[in-house]
């Protein structure tokens, strides 16, 4: 039995704006185990970053706050416990690494610099040893010649070797958690399979575990152990990756599989289309399924009640009223 | 005028595009960037062409000069058969017509004070194809055309979502009724499940309205699904050239094979199965491209020729143009 790291608990994150209550995660659980590699797989604004922020405590208040649910991270519900101990959780239990590295890095100061700053803060390196270790760690995520580079700007690296600091950076106090939002969104295809092999690399050689937050099926379809697929703020299904992709059981799931072109398969296969657009979160009715207004198989049920999760094989669960009969039918 | 062949309907020749760069004291020194060097391709009439490449290999850069909204640095455009490197004042607009531009950001490219009826008819308005606010009406048919609510033509941008957005964006490139539309990264802005329905749409276009596209990308999934032909880009040369199912099935220049192999598929148990070819370190700087075959310092079949010879585009078979000296 493989020890549990992190345990998020009927997450509810909402934010107050003047359109009203917008629950931008509602009721969100699943665990992550010592070591593995989660996905957390939607399409923009279905909370996926809401969700990763609130770990942090990092939701700016107002208008967002956690109104509920527990986060628990070796052993503790990090909801509770006092800002000064949750500085020293994050970046040092808990690391993130962001979308665009370049806002992310201060500009005016040399990247060694940077990542010293946090050994020295969160590990007590004096100012000389905190360079050199730095000079390791940069060595660690392939940075070439990095004794000379170390004492560069942000804006003498390219997007990737921006992203590989943040990397070094987050890194710097051996977490065992990393979270990765949209880490190869902004580049190119080569480099996000050199980023996410390296991310991958070090997962195995830290024993850290990922969460990583993308919309790319395919990068998750690679690496990730277990999936967690959000809409509207919810829940819709989570399961070990093989069966997500082999057997997907929720229609947002099968949609959004079917609806990606892909490489392997003929040119002249027609794409699926899920019909409609996400929707405005702060209309949106509170006690039906989320995603049932683009639904093919919805059903008068989906308008009048919230699914709940259910199980539906190993460590597999999902969030449809309607899942047993839709598998009977099959995708039509 | 110079006609020529007639069976492309887009024709780049030798095309060069550099980009000077002035530095030093007084600026005097000067160093281009060599952003398009000696491209030549044709497109089919009714043919979509993808163009895939990573960040700065100039694919954006070939889309511009075909509009002639840059100027060659040398090289020929021809459109029609006719040059349109040389075209001026009122011939250059009347051709202009007949070739539109869609653009990536459908959130940067829309005027946020016009109103989407506005935004739509103004080409019209420019190109004095109706008079009055007859423009109006014709937005109103590009709306549908688009599948977008045509009571909406009053409301301004910020009332639309991202697919919508792409989708006035692609009515308004409609609207002159061209021949030919630049489609520079439509859907990489937007989520998976509008991403599907703005491809179905422009295929779907393309065929109601006998269109040919440039179709400029990254994502070579998406290529593959739309495009006829695909010519691979890296940094401002044209490595690899042919039709969709022979680039994807077969690729020829190693830069092509570790591109293909670098997208991960979305199936967990096919993608175990491909061998995988990560490529080293960065694209090099285009201001001063490696010599000989310009892939030669992350090719992993690199032999001491292709640094010092550059390999020609050359046809190995059924009009697969690779250019390579190993292929």
């Amino acid at each position: 039995m493989i020890e549990t790291l992190l345990e998020v608990k009927d997450l509810r994150t909402y934010f107050y704006i003047d359109q009203g209550e917008l629950r931008a995660v509602d009721g969100l659980s699943y665990t992550v185990k010592k070591g593995e590699f989660l996905a957390l797989v939607g399409e923009s604004a279905c909370g996926k970053s809401v969700s990763a922020l609130s770990i942090m405590r990092l939701i700016p208040y107002p208008p967002g706050i956690i109104v509920g649910g527990e986060i628990i991270f070796d052993g503790k519900d990090l909801l509770k416990v006092r800002e000064e101990e949750m500085r020293s959780i994050r970046g040092n239990r808990i690391a993130m690494i962001f979308q665009e590295p370049m806002t992310s890095l201060n500009p005016v100061l040399t990247i060694g610099r940077q990542i010293a700053e946090s050994l020295e803060l969160h590990r007590g390196f004096d100012r000389e040893s905190a360079v050199e270790e730095a000079v390791r760690l940069l060595k660690l995520v392939g940075i070439p010649d990095s004794e000379r580079r170390v004492n560069q700007y942000p804006y003498q690296f390219s997007g990737g070797m921006q992203q590989r600091i943040m990397i070094a950076m987050a890194l710097s106090c051996d977490p065992a958690l990393l979270i990765a939002d949209e880490p190869t969104t902004s580049v190119d295809v080569t480099v996000q399979a050199q980023l996410m092999e390296l991310i991958n690399n070090l997962r195995a050689e830290f024993d850290m575990a990922v969460v990583l937050i993308t919309h790319n099926l395919g990068v998750v379809a690679r690496h990730a152990d277990h999936v967690v697929v959000m809409y509207a703020g919810r829940l819709m299904e989570s399961g070990p990756t093989d069966a997500i992709y082999s057997n997907p059981r929720h229609p947002y799931t099968m949609g959004l599989i079917a609806s990606v072109p892909r490489l392997d398969l003929p040119r002249d296969r027609s794409l699926h289309v899920i019909p409609g657009l996400p929707p405005d979160l702060t209309q949106l009715p509170r006690n039906i399924c989320p995603f049932a207004p683009r639904c093919e198989f919805r059903d008068k049920i989906c308008i009048e009640a919230r699914p709940e999760l259910e199980q539906v094989g190993e460590d597999h669960y999902v969030a449809c009223f309607r899942h047993n009969e839709i598998k009977n039918i099959g995708r039509a | 005028m110079k006609v020529r062949d007639n069976s492309y309907l887009v024709e780049a020749k030798d095309v060069v595009k550099y980009f000077p760069l002035q530095f030093g004291l007084l600026k005097r020194k000067i160093l281009n960037i060599k952003a398009v060097d000696k491209v030549s391709f044709g497109i089919k009439s009714g043919e979509t062409l993808g163009l895939v490449g990573e960040s700065g290999c100039g694919k954006t850069t070939i889309g511009r000069c075909i509009l002639r909204l840059y100027d060659l640095t040398d090289g020929k455009i021809y459109f029609s058969g006719e040059d349109t490197t040389v075209l001026e004042g009122e011939r250059l607009r009347k051709i202009r017509r007949d070739m539109q531009l869609i653009f990536q950001d459908p959130y940067a490219s829309l005027d946020p004070r016009m109103t989407v009826g506005d935004i739509i008819g103004e080409p019209l308005l420019v190109h004095n194809l109706v008079k009055g606010n007859e423009y109006k009406e014709q937005a109103k048919e590009m709306m549908k055309l688009v599948e977008l609510d045509s009571n909406m033509s009053n409301r301004y941008p910020h009332e639309f979502s991202g697919g919508q957005r792409q989708r006035i964006g692609i009515a308004r490139a409609l609207a002159t009724r061209p021949k030919f539309i630049v489609c520079d990264e439509p859907v990489s802005a937007l989520d998976v499940s509008i991403q599907a329905q703005v491809i179905k749409l422009l295929t779907r276009l393309k065929e109601e309205l006998n269109l040919t596209y440039l179709f400029i990308a990254h994502d070579l999934s998406v290529v593959r699904y739309i495009s006829d032909r695909v010519a691979v880009m890296y940094l401002g040369k044209i490595m690899e050239i042919t039709d969709s199912a022979a680039l994807y099935a077969k690729p020829l220049h190693p830069y092509t094979q570790a591109l293909l192999s670098a997208v991960p598929i979305p199936n967990p148990e096919v993608d175990r199965q491909r061998s995988r070819i990560l490529l080293p370190g960065d694209v090099p700087s285009p201001l001063l491209p490696p010599t000989g075959c310009r892939f030669h310092t992350r090719c992993r079949l690199a032999i001491p020729k292709c640094k010092e010879e550059e390999p020609q585009l050359r046809d190995v078979g059924n009009e697969h143009w690779v250019a390579c000296h190993l292929a």
